[in-house]
């Protein structure tokens, strides 16, 4: 299968890129990792007239903290992440959820980032993002500008995003000194889409929970928060009772649909074990941070 | 060398890359695919296209000593990188560890997913000399082999890992 011809242009700065995506307007297309994008060209369901490469722009490589956020550059791998020693611990919905993105050859070019701007519903970085209350750091020939994600994915594949903006980065806000969390996914094998995938990121206060991120991959139109969940969770103990709460209102938010990896209510009961599990590593975790 | 003209224009760039070890550069159009390169344009075509949809990993190439799927990479993305390909893995002593391995363990039977396979086995030992039955399993999970069981390409790989601590011993 080979994509429609494309121009193609590889700059060497985030200002020479803006300046070319503003001269195609919506024919224009920014190629990360290339992971999702090239195999959608390849199939046709994508056809921009230019590509914008932005694989040979420095700086936009790194993963680090400052003014409160950690950052995860554009062209920061899976791979870069599965391996990043700053995305375990406080941040181990992260660090947990990067081994699980597709396969390891995939995992060494597609970015996060880029993941981010495809907006595939049943992307497992949305969920894991989502639960950390991550923002989108975009560039566009105008200045900058953040994007909750809550605020990006509009639908399956479309986002917030402009055609003239990059996305540089995704920032996650510092949780704290006492914080946990985990990415469960449920696949059928290597490669495969979630089942389910459950994201919890969960920040303590005096032993009380602060700030709670709950969202699910693959069970509704897209990686979706579970806010009751979380609601319940907002300024109580961690205990039996208030895990199987957060458990159960999580599957009753969640919209799934049978199909050949699973009933409805199937996937469903997942959400709620995950949950379970899921908070319980992540109070594991922030007590011991 | 040019090893192919085609017309210029808004659709098509130079490619330099070196392929294993050699350099190597080509007039292409901007939509061709590494793996086409590889096995069209220069006629290298020990690189096998499987499933073409980023799923089976025949068609694994080390793009700076990285396993890559070939069919979902532009060959305009390696210009001016180092490729790697299963013709570049012997050298002048003969067959590589890796693929001395497959040999000695019968770690292939239709051979399909082999080059590849023997790709992403040659990275994983570059980084870890030592790597445990899990790891290779996990290695190579990107690679599809649906003929062996995985069996004796782990036992390929094993081979392999010991010869080359018996050789740097």
């Amino acid at each position: 299968m080979y994509p429609a011809r494309f121009e193609y242009h590889a700059p060497q700065s985030v200002d020479e890129a803006l300046t070319i995506l503003e001269r195609y307007g919506d024919e224009g297309k920014v190629l990360a990792g290339g992971q999702s994008l090239i195999p959608l060209m390849k199939l046709r369901f994508a056809s921009p007239r230019a590509l914008v490469d932005i694989n040979r722009i420095g700086g936009l490589d790194s993963i680090q903290e400052d003014n409160g956020f950690l950052s995860i550059g554009a062209l920061v791998r899976h791979k870069d992440c599965e391996r990043s020693d700053a995305l375990k611990g406080r941040y181990g919905v992260l660090g947990d959820a990067a081994p699980q993105i597709s396969d390891p050859i995939v995992r060494n070019l597609g970015t996060v980032v880029g993941s981010l701007a495809h907006a595939d519903p049943q992307g497992d970085w949305g969920s894991a993002l989502l639960a950390a209350g991550a923002q989108l750091e975009v560039a566009s020939s105008g200045g900058t500008r953040t994007i909750p994600l809550d605020e990006l994915f509009q639908g399956p594949f479309t986002t917030s995003l402009q055609p003239n903006e990059i996305a540089t980065a995704v920032q996650i806000p510092d949780p704290g000194p006492s914080a946990g969390g985990t990415y469960l996914k449920l696949e059928r094998k290597v490669g495969d889409f979630a089942t389910v995938g459950v994201a919890v990121h969960v920040s303590l206060d005096n032993g009380k929970v602060g700030r709670a991120g709950i969202a699910l991959t693959g069970v509704g139109p897209r990686n979706a928060r579970a806010t009751a969940a979380e609601e319940s969770l907002a300024g109580a103990a961690l205990d039996d009772d208030t895990i199987t709460g957060a458990a159960q209102l999580a599957a009753e938010a969640a919209e799934p649909r049978s199909d050949h990896r699973g009933s409805a209510d199937y996937k469903r009961s997942v959400v709620r074990v995950f949950v379970e599990r899921g908070l319980r590593k992540a109070a594991e975790t922030a007590q011991a941070t | 060398m040019t090893e192919a003209a085609v017309e210029t224009g808004a659709f098509t760039r130079t490619v330099t890359a070196t392929v294993n070890g050699t350099a190597r550069s080509a007039d292409v159009e901007t939509r061709l695919l590494l793996v086409h390169f590889l096995r069209e344009t220069l006629g290298l075509t020990g690189t096998h296209i499987g499933c073409d949809t980023t799923s089976c990993g025949a068609c694994t190439v080390l793009l700076d000593g990285t396993p890559v799927k070939s069919c979902t990479v532009l060959a305009v993305q390696a210009d001016g990188r180092e490729i790697t390909t299963v013709e570049g893995l012997a050298g002048a002593e003969g067959l590589s560890p890796v693929q001395e391995g497959f040999h000695e363990e019968h770690g292939l039977q239709c051979g399909f997913c082999t080059p590849g396979m023997m790709l992403t086995a040659t990275a994983l030992l570059a980084e870890n000399p030592d790597p445990s039955e899990e790891d290779i399993r996990w290695a190579i999970s990107g690679n599809i082999c649906r003929c062996t069981g995985y069996q004796n390409i782990v036992k390929a790989v094993q081979y392999a890992a010991k010869k080359m601590a018996t050789a740097t011993a």
